[in-house]
């Protein structure tokens, strides 16, 4: 009995690890999409995220500098992608997806060049990484049947970018629904031309999204490299960016949902790894490969038909033109 | 300016305040090589209505979106209340008191009332006080100028009048002294623009200045204490309304005397051409919107169905077209039944001799992302050339000859159909679908956007058409139009004929009684039928405001 509180637990706790990523990804898109600027980019920008966190926090020690790096490698795939799809008014989506091939490329070329593993950062350790977190009382309360094994399990003892991710959605949604700058966003998104002719600037409002995005996004792809795991490797992504876009379509962009959504497709990774390799009965062991490929099954299945219309933003994938 | 006239306009001045609201001098605006604006002065007193008047591209809307801050001119001086200022953005703009109602509404559809309403005038960073604040706002402001609106309401939900009270009240949110209205009517059903120009009434009461821009002389005529005509870029003349007519209006505004009423012969009937018997057609939910209907028209004869729109007059013309199936019924074009089922209806009309002009062209009249050669043989490109390759050049020379014929401008063979002006595409849908000869023509709205000049021209082709011994169908919702071209009038109400009417003689509000069904001495259902669930001039407003609210933010 013990024993499945524990496996259950086990598998959250990995849930809400592999969720993370997806959250912030997710949460990033909202913020661009929301404007009218859709965002396939997220993949590259997850990924050049996670390469810059490595490689800067591999050099200096320091993963708060990785995660500055993250950041700021994050910010300039979203200021090309501002320049391309806000400024020159190109179409978005082949701007996302350019990004997407120059992150995979670059990455693997710059990775190669300045560390020599075959597209793998230097193996990370202590300060490098962002570390669990062991929230007050854990320990003492170990011992409290049920609530001591969630709270030391489950709520303690995740590094500090977990617990961003989870405070930036109700931030999220507060500032989406409660703040003067989310009423323009949204409106932003819908009708561009009601924010024109009320004096503010839509290319601005655009531009403050896209950099809110990369902030978010770049925090998760070093969320990836310098949390997660210990160091960078090739593609390591593996679709993160795709999925959470799917999740925030899939959570009809609003925060909530979307945190729903992201758990939801973790929990599908999380029980992966546990039934990989188990025998069922009539079926016999399921191989690894069908197993891997259920989240991305049920991304197709649900987005196909399960969640009725998803209404996007009005304007999304729309250049602003001033002219009638 | 010319015919200004100072008289009772003076109760202003006793501070320095400038009796003149808004005073635009030698204003210039070019895009490319196209002169929009040339040297134009306005001078609008405070406390009028002051209508514009021009047809499509006189430089009317250049001008108004220069003075909201829209555009910038590139030469020229914008005096508000008689201080020159430099109008960089709309927001300048609306601190200096000037609010716009644009013609295509600048609203969020997803959003509130409350929320498009303080959008981009917002007090603070959040947004509950924000919105509590414009809450009791608002309502005074409903009280003062009679503009009663639920600010919970989403917008996407109202009717075309109510979305625009919006737009009123976010200008009145923000302060704006003076309110351009750009073609403000032209969504409007006649009772919701009597009811705007009610509200515009109580704000010139209460000394807003209102500039009024349309071209519904009508309009001008109702309301306006000045105008003012524009004419290819240039400001004609201004003048007070009093002085003035409709005709004079109309000559100024085309540069030549303009016929308003349409000049037309007797009508000589031949034998009957097209031929509807016990016509059902259901629209796209199944709902039966064309309920047994029978008519006639004989070769040499216009006949109108008159109507509000929304009764089945659209389901009615896309049915003998042969882009809708009917349920029921005979079409009979030159005696011969018509089978129009199935994809290729419209086709196999055509081949009967039935041309077809449909009530919106840009959705179904034209591509318009084509050029004018193409679009001027879509629908007969089986004509040109045999096998699959396209005989361009007997295309093109057709297309010119089009254009000569019906001055289809600019002649450009090879310009983007989006380019050209409403008249300009109606034009060439017309000069497609009438110089194939057909023995019937079914027209829908031929002048729906069109300018005066070009009314006059389409009036007179149609007439011409009839002249010729063809059948000619007219619907069309401007009761003016009907009564002026048709020979008879037929009248449609919840997708039944309901009478018929002799333009000569019918009087406007008789007409009007029937359309909306209030005169029912000679329908033909048996009672309790009708009307079925709601009465069409509610369906109208239903038609008007988009049910769909699934794309509403729910936090």
């Amino acid at each position: 009995m013990d024993q499945i509180l524990v496996d259950i637990t086990l598998i959250l706790d990995s849930t809400v690890r592999l969720a993370v990523p997806l959250i912030l990804a997710s949460l990033a898109g909202l913020y661009s999409e929301r404007s009218g600027i859709i965002d396939i980019g997220l993949e590259g920008k997850l990924l050049a995220g996670a390469f810059a966190a490595a490689a800067m926090s591999a050099v200096t020690g320091s993963a708060w500098l990785g995660l500055l790096a993250g950041v700021g490698a994050a910010l300039v795939f979203s200021g090309i992608h501002g320049l391309a799809s806000i400024n020159f008014k190109g179409n978005q989506t082949i701007s996302g997806v350019a990004l997407n091939f120059l992150a995979a490329g670059l990455t693997t070329f710059l990775g190669q060049s300045w560390f020599r593993r075959g597209g793998y950062t230097p193996q990370l350790s202590g300060d490098q990484r962002f570390n669990p977190i062991t929230l007050p009382f854990a320990e003492e309360l170990r011992d409290v049947p049920v609530l001591g094994q969630i709270y030391g399990e489950l709520i303690s003892g995740h590094n500090i970018i977990t617990y961003v991710a989870f405070i930036a959605v109700p931030v999220t949604a507060w500032v989406l629904f409660r703040s003067r700058f989310g009423l323009r966003l949204r409106a932003v998104g819908e009708n561009p031309k009601a924010i024109d002719t009320a004096g503010i600037s839509v290319t601005r409002l655009r531009y403050q999204a896209l950099i809110i995005t990369a902030v978010l996004v770049g925090i998760g792809g070093a969320y990836l490299s310098i949390a997660q795991s210990a160091g960078f490797n090739n593609n390591m992504s593996a679709g993160r960016g795709y999925i959470a876009l799917a999740a925030l379509i899939f959570a009809k962009w609003r925060p909530g949902p979307a945190l729903l959504v992201c758990l939801m497709f973790g929990f599908l990774d999380a029980i992966q790894f546990r039934i990989q390799g188990q025998s069922f009965p009539f079926i016999g062991e399921v191989p690894v490969q069908a197993i891997q490929a259920l989240p991305y099954i049920l991304t197709v299945v649900l987005l196909a038909g399960f969640i009725g219309r998803a209404v996007a933003p009005k304007a999304a994938g729309v250049p602003y033109t001033k002219e009638r | 300016m010319t015919g200004l006239n100072p008289t009772n306009e003076q109760r202003s001045s006793g501070a320095a305040a400038s009796a003149l609201a808004i005073e635009l001098v030698g204003i210039n605006k070019h895009f490319g090589p196209v002169h929009a604006n040339k040297d134009i002065h306005l001078a609008v007193k405070r406390g009028t209505v002051h209508g514009i008047v021009g047809e499509n591209g006189a430089g009317k809307s250049t001008l108004m979106s220069i003075l909201y801050g829209f555009y910038t001119a590139d030469s020229g001086t914008i005096l508000v209340d008689g201080v020159a200022h430099e109008i960089t953005d709309s927001r300048h703009a609306l601190a200096l008191g000037i609010g716009m109602v644009h013609q295509h509404f600048m609203l969020v559809d997803n959003f509130t009332v409350l929320e498009n309403v303080v959008l981009g005038a917002e007090d603070s960073a959040l947004l509950t006080p924000t919105l509590n604040r414009a809450r009791g706002h608002l309502k005074d402001l409903a009280r003062d100028y009679g503009l009663d609106i639920d600010p919970d309401a989403i917008v996407g939900n109202l009717s075309v009048g109510q979305q625009q009270r919006v737009e009123i009240l976010k200008a009145l949110y923000r302060g704006a002294e003076t309110l351009i209205l750009d073609e403000p009517t032209g969504v409007l059903t006649p009772a919701e623009a009597d009811h705007l120009f009610r509200i515009l009434g109580k704000l010139r009461a209460e000394g807003k200045t209102i500039i009024l821009i349309t071209h519904k002389l009508r309009e001008i005529m109702a309301i306006t204490d000045e105008v003012s005509v524009m004419r290819q870029g240039e400001m004609v003349e201004t003048l007070p309304t009093a002085d003035t007519s409709p005709e004079h209006l109309a000559e100024l505004m085309v540069g030549r005397r303009v016929l308003l009423r349409v000049e037309k012969g007797a009508a000589k009937p031949g034998k009957v051409l097209l031929e509807v018997e016990n016509l059902v057609v259901t629209d796209d939910f199944g709902t039966p919107r064309v309920k047994g209907v029978n008519f006639q028209v004989r070769a040499g004869e216009i006949v109108g169905i008159a109507g509000v729109a929304g009764n089945g007059q659209s389901e009615l013309l896309e049915s003998i077209a042969g882009m809708r199936d009917q349920k029921s019924g005979t079409i009979r074009v030159n005696g011969n039944p018509l089978s129009l089922e199935g994809d290729d209806g419209a086709a196999r009309a055509r081949k009967a001799g039935l041309a077809h002009v449909p009530e919106d062209r840009l959705r179904m009249g034209l591509i318009t992302n084509f050029a004018a050669w193409e679009n001027a043989i879509l629908g007969y490109q089986g004509k040109y050339g045999d096998g699959p390759a396209l005989d361009i050049a007997k295309a093109r020379a057709t297309a010119q000859d089009y254009m000569k014929k019906f001055d289809v401008r600019p002649a450009a063979l090879d310009l983007k159909t989006a380019n050209f002006s409403g008249g300009n595409q109606q034009k060439l849908v017309l000069a497609r679908e009438m110089e194939r000869d057909p023995d019937v023509l079914v027209v829908g709205q031929p002048t729906r956007g069109v300018d005066i000049g070009a009314i006059e021209f389409i009036h007179n082709q149609i007439i011409k058409m009839r002249d010729a011994g063809k059948a000619i169908l007219l619907v069309s919702v401007e009761l003016d139009e009907i009564r002026s071209l048709s020979d008879r009038i037929l009248v449609i109400f919840d997708g039944q004929i309901v009478g018929e009417a002799d333009p000569a003689t019918a009087d406007e509000t008789e007409l009007g009684l029937r359309m909306t069904g209030s005169h029912t001495d000679n329908v033909v259902t048996e009672p309790g039928t009708l009307p079925e669930h709601e009465t069409p001039v509610q369906q109208t407003l239903v038609e008007m405001s988009p049910k769909d609210n699934s794309g509403r933010d729910t936090n």
